[in-house]
């Protein structure tokens, strides 16, 4: 379990997200997901080998050649979120270790322990069974509009405006 | 001083919670009091903005028949009070009963209910949703196993109170909720009379938790208003559950093909009711009506202990009056439903926190005289048909909040005609007694 502290630094730090399996469907959850960052000031790299291009931006086979096509334009990818079942999340944590990733994202209902645990000893932080949208809403603002029990509790003025 | 672990998030205590959730300084003004939105509608950024607003891609305001942020403070207050996931406030404690009921219910549906319900809910489910083609059977929830004897292939909601009202009678919740769960049905609990600070249903199991917060959340007297909250732990997908409920698994005929279950994962349900069954029967609160009762929240934990132990003292001094024949209360030690308070119930002061309502009947020739001579006597206790006032109230439900049922219903919903119910107030408890006593004389010299 991740802390608010921790996933703060995490949606701070990483700006540039590869979204594994984004569809293209606008109903469903990983577009919904993707979507939201893309307007929150994310740079969304899709992988989907089936698709050219999601959201305005090219689709890529795979974590690897996404980030060899970023490097390109000198730009790195710091967070793999992972729309994948939980049996095939095992290489796709060792492309993000191989690329240098920051965080190695697994969204609700995926938990594949040994691939965080791997992502973990080789440096990355790890979140499973989490939504990065919803955490996002949670904890910049925006969710507890929806009636969520986001556990925030702060007499601090938020810095930035939930949209 | 605390006992988190190392580098988990503190734990706010319930008093904490009861001032803070859901209300962080706002972002534009600094004000540290939650605002008071009064505004129908919030603008769009863009076209696009509005696109992903009604595709419900962003989290936002679009309307406030479906959000609004006041109100959105008060959900957040009491999902998290109730150690709940998500909640949906409606215009009152009937609203959020229909709305948490009707966004998994349809025509041909069966629900089962406790007999002991409140005569309102007996109303809306009995009749009210039968006519919708809602059949609900009602059982005796004395013994648990009568709930599942009552389940049928179309039950699609298993339904009781923490207390019920006015029989003043507590509800095994853990082995309900194991009933339902083995049918893959959700309990939903209204959990109105005992409120989140001294029973949080969720840690026994339940699935759904209706207030009218009209009483003890609010606690004044003044407003109406009611909640839903889901404990986020209920698996609409699972084998026992997944054909019960494919609206929530399947595209939404009522909101563009949204799957809401897989979308919006353990909040789901709360989404459902929102954009299925608020926005379109509309029993929506309103801004002012919610923060009046977040003014009520902030004091929930404090007043609770002081209804608990007045009306322990006041049905104590019942139990041990000359001129009493009977005395209903879970707190006291003899009563049949004492141990399950104690099992269920925040300890205050050592005994089972019951909540303030007490039941009891006159010793008397013809008691439901004496009852009506009762209530004409009292000084300060005030009869009127609510309970969770910081007010004593008094009433004789028989001729009054249960005056449509017959006696036979009467009988079921536990209402003896001699049936007196307090909602003990947090009054100063010897002028309660005071009061008590001296209608009691006049009753009994009549």
């Amino acid at each position: 379990m991740n802390s608010i502290s921790e996933l703060r630094r995490i949606l701070g730090t990483c700006k540039t997200i590869a979204v594994v399996g984004l569809s293209p469907q606008w109903h469903r959850p990983s577009f919904f997901a993707a979507k939201y960052l893309q307007a929150h000031g994310y740079r969304i790299v899709p992988v989907n080998p089936s698709a050219t291009e999601i959201l305005g931006e090219r689709s890529y086979p795979s974590v690897t050649a996404a980030a060899q096509a970023l490097a390109q334009t000198g730009l790195k990818i710091d967070m793999v979120d992972c729309f994948r079942k939980t049996a095939d999340i095992g290489p796709i944590a060792d492309e993000a270790i191989a690329i240098g990733a920051l965080c190695l994202w697994q969204q609700i209902g995926v938990v594949n322990e040994a691939a965080a645990h791997k992502a973990r000893d080789a440096g990355l932080v790890t979140v499973m069974d989490r939504c990065v949208k919803i955490e996002h809403a949670r904890l910049f603002g925006g969710l507890g509009w929806a009636g969520v029990n986001t556990g925030v509790i702060s007499s601090r003025r938020p810095q930035q405006l939930p949209y | 001083m605390s006992n988190d672990k190392p580098g988990a998030d503190h734990e706010y205590g319930f008093g904490t919670r009861a001032i803070h959730a859901g209300s962080v300084p706002d972002p534009v003004t600094g004000a540290r009091a939650t605002p008071i939105h009064q505004t129908t509608s919030f603008v769009f950024d863009s076209a696009e903005h509005a696109a992903s607003l009604f595709n419900l891609q962003t989290f936002g305001n679009v309307y406030s028949r479906i959000s609004n942020p006041t109100v959105a403070v008060l959900e957040e207050r009491v999902a998290s009070l109730e150690g709940g996931r998500a909640a949906l406030a409606c215009a009152t404690g009937m609203a959020a009963q229909m709305t948490a009921l009707l966004a998994i219910l349809k025509s041909g549906d069966h629900i089962v209910a406790a007999s002991t319900l409140y005569g309102g809910s007996v109303g809306q489910l009995g009749i009210g949703f039968s006519r919708l083609g809602i059949e609900t059977t009602f059982v005796d929830p004395q013994d648990p196993d009568n709930f599942r004897r009552a389940i049928r292939p179309n039950t699609r909601a298993v339904y009781g109170e923490t207390i019920g009202n006015p029989l003043v009678n507590v509800l095994d919740i853990e082995a309900v909720a194991t009933i339902a769960h083995e049918h893959g049905l959700p309990l939903v609990i209204d959990n109105t009379v005992a409120s989140p600070y001294l029973c949080t249903p969720f840690a026994f199991g339940a699935d759904i938790v209706v207030h009218s917060a009209t009483k003890y959340l609010g606690g004044h007297g003044t407003t109406m208003a009611g909640v839903l909250v889901e404990s986020g732990k209920f698996d609409w997908g699972s084998p026992l559950s997944k054909d019960k409920f494919p609206e929530m698994l399947e595209p939404s005929r009522a909101y563009h093909g949204v799957k809401f279950y897989e979308t919006f994962g353990d909040f789901g349900y709360t989404m459902k009711a929102r954009m299925e069954v608020n926005r379109t029967f509309g029993a929506t609160l309103s801004p002012l009506n919610a923060w009046l009762i977040l003014q009520g929240v902030e004091t929930l934990h404090l007043r609770m202990q002081a209804h608990c132990r007045n009306a322990l003292l006041v049905a104590q001094f019942l139990s041990d009056h000359p001129l009493v024949g009977w005395v209903n209360y879970p707190g006291l030690a003899q009563s049949p439903h004492h141990a399950l308070a104690k099992k269920q119930f925040r300890s205050i002061d050592g005994s089972p926190g019951a909540s303030g309502i007490v039941t009891f009947g006159i010793k008397a020739a013809d008691p439901v005289r004496a009852g009506e001579r009762f209530i004409d006597a009292c000084e300060f206790l005030s009869h009127l048909a609510n309970i969770g006032d910081a007010k004593t109230l008094v009433i004789h439900p028989a001729s009054t909040t249960h005056r449509q049922l017959d006696e036979a219903e009467l009988l079921r919903a536990g209402v003896r005609p001699d049936m007196i119910r307090l909602s003990v107030g947090i009054e100063e408890a010897d002028d309660i007694l005071w009061d008590i006593d001296q209608a009691l004389r006049q009753a009994a010299a009549a």
